[in-house]
Formats: structure tokens, sequence, C-alpha cells
């Protein structure tokens, strides 16, 4: 194999960059894995480490900060067989934080080179979050109120299954690279190099003192054994190819011609767990049956379990203009919670509205027609009391008939939950 | 007459399938989520792909990336997340990088009411990009438009290579109504021109006589590269004023030299209408009632409803406004969309009415705004 190195575009960086030294391991890395350029996608973000894709033959990805390993992700999940390596410093590293955490924990099969060399190079030599609180940078003593991040500790926390750290201008670069490259997983590598242009101007930084200080460190390199797992986009598609098929959208035949002469609006008034979302599609479903245009919105707040469920149906032989609530034709209320959200709304019905409640429900002064189910007397449960209450509705059959509400429920259930609703039905139309 | 009953988001998530998307992810966000719930029904079983990035910088961001595979993919979010969408939807723009964007808008500004409708972003989403480059919006009326113009979207995304919006709003999103998708007439989908074998690769380079570069997927057999930087044609930073205007101004142009083979719209007048109501998304319906109620009382008023508001499909505007001597915009929000019209309508005075409180606008309320 040859290298990969653009001929036309040399590495511009400063003179003793580390950032040079890794175009050169990596350009070695990708020789020894043999790997042609069309293989290999180079994703980077910005600052000098970003100018890393313009120095390969290779598919080139160049983004915003810190978001590399975002198009990453996407481009290796649409091409799991490509080699896909992002290439970011050490700003890239702090304010594209959250994205490196969620690459460990995915554990997609993408290298990470962060190129570390403690600062800001390309905007002026600001302190980054990797900086020592003891560096000397352009963010004055920023710096030393802010503990420097140990991106390798942090990704084993996080759940990387290979983590390493390097040298930038260690002879054995190429070979680290190549092993993070070739490894099934999310590979991060933390390389630490000089950065002339800034950081070495206003510090005393050795190459020696740099690794004595990664030996220091102790860090296991290479494989981290308690998070090796299954790769994130096999993992995926192994799952996604035993998903059940998508259900296609419910079919709704018209069986008969809906009562309704204009266009009526109906509230169902609940509360939490009294199926009152469900009641206003089992109505428009009704409605359809009926040759009717439907409409439903819903209002719940988002503690799902607590408090008022209101539906909002509106049921026309024309189709539906406006889908917000006017003057009703039918208020159902079955719940406090409910009735006391609209309780504006009885004031401005007259008798041509019904209003169908559970009659130990009071309820705001009303010219609307009023009846009671005496829902304790029937002993019928709080969550199937507005079922009750529809039928109470098909009985009077202005809104809807009975063959509609049938209609309705065989649409939205069926087996034991069919009878059981048909059964609460029937005990009232009857 | 079979039907379907489904809410517009669900719509948004089965037109884009019909479109041939093939990749999703999403953040969850009130009331845009359950796109993302849809489009996990929805893709894995047949390959495609869906995911939940860590917030929505990924989330978009992966969208980028897979596009650039050459995968169609989508992303929807509402207010907070088409917030932090913005650098990522300036680099699809600037990158030339197929995409449809929903925002699902709910009241703003900020966090504002996840549960309340408006339609608050619209010139977000046309300046919200770094630049002020131009972008297509279309905004959907009802479910129908949710399927029809999710199709639209993916379509002129392919073939212009830009991100496109569906501004649909939580009214519309969360609301479910009766459809016959059977009977729909669907848009044929359409995919992005590949870069033929012979031409030179230059991945921003346009066919002579286009505007629109060919496709070179990431991951081809010939190399390709992207850059959010500013570029030349072969993408790779540049730094000549020459190469920097060229690039611009061929990426405004696609757009707005183009945008009548994309005026999507309804226009429900008369010759001798006098009165011109300029609308769009949901405030549409309350709309047509309005016009038939003030037709029934004897005033002269023809309705436009635009669909594709960005860019501003100027010419349909203009012919439309001709020969009437008052405007009325009504907008779910204070006053956006509005600003176009005053800048076309010339000396033709233009009367703005609005609202933001989580309301829907409803007819009364426009007809009293005309007659007042």
């Amino acid at each position: 194999m040859t290298s990969l190195l653009n001929r036309e575009r040399p590495p511009v960086f400063c003179p003793g960059c580390a950032h040079e030294a890794v175009v050169r391991g990596l350009d070695q890395a990708l020789e020894m894995l043999e790997l042609p350029g069309n293989q290999v996608a180079i994703v980077s973000d910005i600052g000098c480490s970003g100018l890393f894709d313009t120095f390969f033959n290779t598919h080139a990805f160049h983004g915003l900060h810190g978001r590399a390993l975002t198009y990453a992700t996407g481009l290796k999940m649409a091409r799991p067989d490509l080699k896909v390596i992002v290439v970011m410093g050490d700003g890239g590293l702090g304010i594209g934080g959250a994205h490196v955490l969620s690459s460990c924990r995915r554990n997609l099969d993408i290298t990470l080179l962060i190129l570390n060399n403690f600062n800001y190079g390309m905007t002026g030599g600001q302190c980054s979050a990797t900086t020592p609180t003891t560096g000397k940078t352009s963010s004055g003593f920023l710096n030393e109120l802010e503990a420097p991040l140990d991106i390798c500790k942090v990704a084993v926390a996080a759940g990387a299954p290979y983590v390493d750290r390097t040298m930038a201008t260690g002879r054995e670069l190429a070979d680290h690279l190549a092993d993070a490259i070739r490894y099934p997983g999310f590979s991060l590598i933390d390389i630490w190099g000089l950065c002339p242009g800034r950081y070495t101007k206003r510090n005393r930084v050795t190459l020696a003192q740099m690794e004595e200080d990664i030996k220091k460190s102790s860090l296991t390199t290479g494989p981290v054994a308690a998070n090796e797992r299954e790769e994130y986009a096999a993992h995926y598609f192994r799952l996604a190819g035993s998903a059940p098929a998508a259900s296609r959208p419910i079919s709704v035949a018209v069986i008969c011609e809906a009562p309704i002469r204009k266009r009526c609006d109906v509230l169902l008034l609940g509360s939490a767990g009294q199926y009152i979302n469900t009641a206003g599609e089992i109505l428009c479903l009704a409605g359809m049956s009926g040759g009717l245009h439907v409409s439903q919105k819903n209002d719940y707040p988002i503690t799902v379990l607590r408090g008022h469920s209101i539906a909002e149906v509106v049921l026309d032989r024309q189709p539906i203009e406006y889908t917000g609530i006017g003057t009703p034709a039918v208020v159902v209320c079955v719940a406090a919670e409910g009735v006391a959200r609209r309780k504006k709304v009885f004031a401005t019905l007259s008798e041509e509205s019904l209003v169908v409640k559970d009659g130990e429900l009071s309820l705001p002064d009303t010219g609307a027609r009023v009846i009671d189910i005496d829902f304790a007397g029937l002993k019928i449960r709080s969550s199937e009391q507005v079922l009750a209450a529809l039928a109470v509705v098909a009985r009077e059959g202005s809104l809807l008939t009975y063959e509609m509400l049938a209609a309705g429920l065989r649409h939205r259930y069926s087996g034991k939950m069919l009878d059981e609703a048909l059964a609460v039905v029937n005990r009232l139309v009857t | 007459m079979i039907q379907s009953f489904i809410e517009g988001n669900e719509a948004i998530a089965r037109g884009a399938v019909a479109a041939g998307c093939r990749f999703f992810a999403g953040y969850p966000i009130t009331p845009a989520t359950s796109i993302y719930q849809q489009m996990l029904q929805l893709l894995p079983p047949t390959g495609g792909v869906c995911m939940q990035g860590e917030d929505e910088i990924a989330s978009i961001g992966f969208c980028l990336g897979a596009s650039m595979a050459g995968l169609k993919a989508m992303t929807a979010t509402s207010g907070p997340g088409i917030s932090l969408y913005s650098e990522q939807i300036s680099f699809a723009i600037g990158g030339e990088i197929p995409l449809v964007i929903v925002d699902v808008q709910r009241l703003g500004p900020s966090t504002g009411s996840a549960t309340k409708g408006a339609d608050g972003d619209i010139q977000f989403l046309r300046w919200g990009n770094s630049g002020g480059m131009p972008v297509i919006v279309l905004a959907p009326v009802d479910v129908r438009d949710c399927y029809l113009l999710t199709i639209q979207a993916f379509n002129l995304a392919e073939r212009y290579l830009c991100p496109v919006f569906i501004a649909s709003n939580k009214e519309i999103g969360m609301t479910r109504e009766n459809i016959d998708l059977d009977t729909l007439t669907i848009p044929e989908p359409e995919v992005r021109k590949p870069c033929p074998a012979d031409y030179s690769g230059r991945p921003f380079a346009p066919l002579p006589g286009e505007k629109v570069p060919p496709f070179l997927p990431m991951g081809g057999a010939r190399l390709s590269r992207q850059t959010s930087s500013t570029h030349g044609e072969d993408g790779y930073i540049s730094t000549d004023p020459a190469v920097i205007e060229a690039g611009i101004l061929r990426m405004q142009e696609k757009l707005l030299s183009t945008v009548g083979d994309f005026t999507l719209y309804e226009y429900d007048g008369h010759a001798e209408d006098s009165i011109l109501m300029v609308v769009y998304g949901v405030t549409a319906r309350a709309a047509k009632t309005a016009v038939r109620q003030l037709r029934e009382a004897g005033d002269k008023v023809a309705l436009l409803i635009l669909k594709t508001l960005y860019p501003v499909p100027e010419e349909c505007i203009r012919q439309h406004l001709h020969g009437k001597t008052r405007v009325v915009v009504i907008e779910m929000n204070l006053g956006q969309y509005v600003r176009e019209i005053e800048r076309l309508a010339g000396n033709i005075p233009v009367r703005f009415y609005g609202r933001m409180n989580g309301e829907l606008i409803n007819s009364q309320d426009i007809v009293l705004k005309v007659r007042s």
C-alpha cells in the first residue's frame, strides 16, 4: 500500500507542532492497515486539528466545533463498512463533551483521536478543558479555577471499550493508532503534544516531562474488559431485524349515515385514568363509521397519572375547518377535574346542548339539557364511565347511533376488551 | 370511502417513509415527540435507522452524516430544539446537505408552553442560520398537507441539496383527523442527481448550465469532501473573494430563481374581490370559514393560503395582490410573515391580526378584523 497523504496539500502547521507528527503517524497506521482512501472517512471539526482532513486522500467531512462525532455517528450508521476516524482537539473535546460521553456509551465502531495540546491554539492560546491549573494561558487566571479533565478516566467511566493515551512524538504512535482503528468498537486515543505557537511559548513543558506525566497517570491502555460489548451498529441492525413490522393506520368504512345535520363540537371532561382520550378516539371512529369528518385534540397535564383529562372532538358532514371547540353540542362530565378546567363553557350552553354527567357531580349553572347517570348505583367503574356516558348520548340519538358507537368500539378493541366495552354500552342503551 | 384516523405528526412520519426516508434522528420534545415515536415504529423493521441523539445538536448532526452517505434523512423538534439546531442548519445550507427538518411549533418564547400551539418560529426558520442564506420553508394546514408536503420537502431537499423546513404547529401535529390515504395523489419521489462517472468529481461543481452540484456520496468509490467552511468547488477552504462569491451566489440563486417551480398555495377568489386575506398553517382553516361568512354578508374577499413560505413566492403573491384594495394578514404570532406581504403590497394597505396566547384564532375573530 502507499501513503494516503495528499501531496498537493502538505501540512501547514507551525514548525514543531505535534499535529504534524500525528498526520504522519495516522498515514503510517492507514498504510499498515492497508486501507484504500475510499474506505476511510476522516471527520474533523474546528481548530488546528480541523485542518487534518485536507492532508489526506480519503473521504473528508469537516464540520462545526465539537460536533465531529455527531456527523461520524450518522455516517457510520449509514455506511457501517466505512472506517470512520474522528480528529478533534482538546477544544472540541470540551465543547463537544456530551457527544464524547455518548459515543463512549454507544460503542459505534469509530476511532476518536484527541489532539491534546492543552490550549486553544487557533484562537490565541486560551485555556481548554485539559489545561493544568498551573498552566499559563491567554485566559489569565481562569484556568487556575477549573480542574483539568482526564478524558481517559472519564471515557472508561462512560463505557468506552477502548481507551489509550500516548505521545504525538512517540515512535510507536502509528502502532497505537493502528490498534485503535483496528478495534471493532469505539476507541478513544488521547494524544499529547506541544503547541509551539501558543502553549509552549508561555509554559516550560518538555516532551520528557509529558511522557513522565503519562506514565504517572498509570492508565491501563487498550481494550477495557469491563466495557467490551457488542458494537452499536451490529447490535442495532440485529435488533431492528427482529422488530415487528409497523402497523398500518386503521381503516374505517362507512356503514351507516350519522344523524347529525350540522357540525357538532363535543367535550369529554374527566380525569387521568378514565380513558378520556380513548373515548374521544372511539367517538371519532364512530363518527367516521357514520360517514362524518372528525377531529380530536386532547388536553392533559404533563403528569399523566394525575389531574384533568379532556378530549375535544368535532364531528361534521363537511371537512372540518376550525378544530377548536365553539359552543359544544354535547358535553360529557365524568370527573370534577375536567369540569373545573372548562367551567366557563357551561354558562354558554342553551337547551340545544346536551350535558351527560355523573349524577354525583355538581356543575356550574347551565341552560343545557342535563342527563344524570347514577354511576354508583349502576356500579360502573370510573374507567368505564365515559363510555357509559357515550352510550347515553347514543341512546338520545341526535349525535350518534348505537350502530356507530358499536362500530367505533370494534375498531378500537377486540376480544375480551371489546366484549366488556359492548357490555357497558348495552347496559345503558337498552 | 375508507378513512384512517391519524394526527399530523404521524402523517409526517408516514409521508417521510413514502418519500424514501431511511434515516431519522431526534430528541424527545413536546409537541414533536410523536414523529420520533412513529419513525421508531416505521424505520427499523425495514432496515432503516432511527436514533435518539444525546441532544438536538447531535440528532441533526447524525442526520447530516447519514445524508452525506446518500440516505434521505429527517429530524423533528420544536422551539427550544430548533434553537439548538441553528449551527447545524447553517452547515446544511453551506455544505449543501439534503435534510428535512420538521418544526412542530409551540408557544414561545424559550421553553414557552410545551402543549400550546403557535406559528412563532416563522422568521426564525428563515433567518436562524449564520450568513442569512435563503432556505425553503413549507407550512402544512392539516393532516393531509403533513403527508403530502413532507414528500414535497424530501423532493426539494434532494433536488436542491439543501435543508427544507416543515413549519408545523402543535395544533396540526397533535390533532387527529380522518384522512383517506389511499386516494392521495402522491408526488413521485425524487433522488439527488449522482455525479456522472466522467465528471470532475469536484464535490461542489455543478454540471454546465446547472446550479446544483451532482451528489458525490461520502463512502463512494470516488473521494468526496464536505466542509462547513467557505470553500471552492473542490471542497477545500478558499480565501479567494471571486471563488467565495461565486459559491454564495450560486447557493442563493439555486433557490431564488426556482421558487416558481415549487410555489405551493391555494387561492379562492373572484375577479371582483377587493380584499385579499393571506394566511398559512392552521390559521388557514378558520380563515376558510371566515371567508364563507364574509361572502354570505356580501364582502368581496379572496383567500390566499401559502404553503411555500420561503423563499417568498413573490410572483404568486404579487399576482393575487393585483386589483385588491386592502390586504389582511392573519398569523398565530405577533406579526412575522406580514413583513413579506407589506414589502410586496406597495400602496395597498396591509392590516395584521395575530395572537399568541396558545388559542387558535377562530373565524369570528377574523370576520371582526376584516370588518373593522
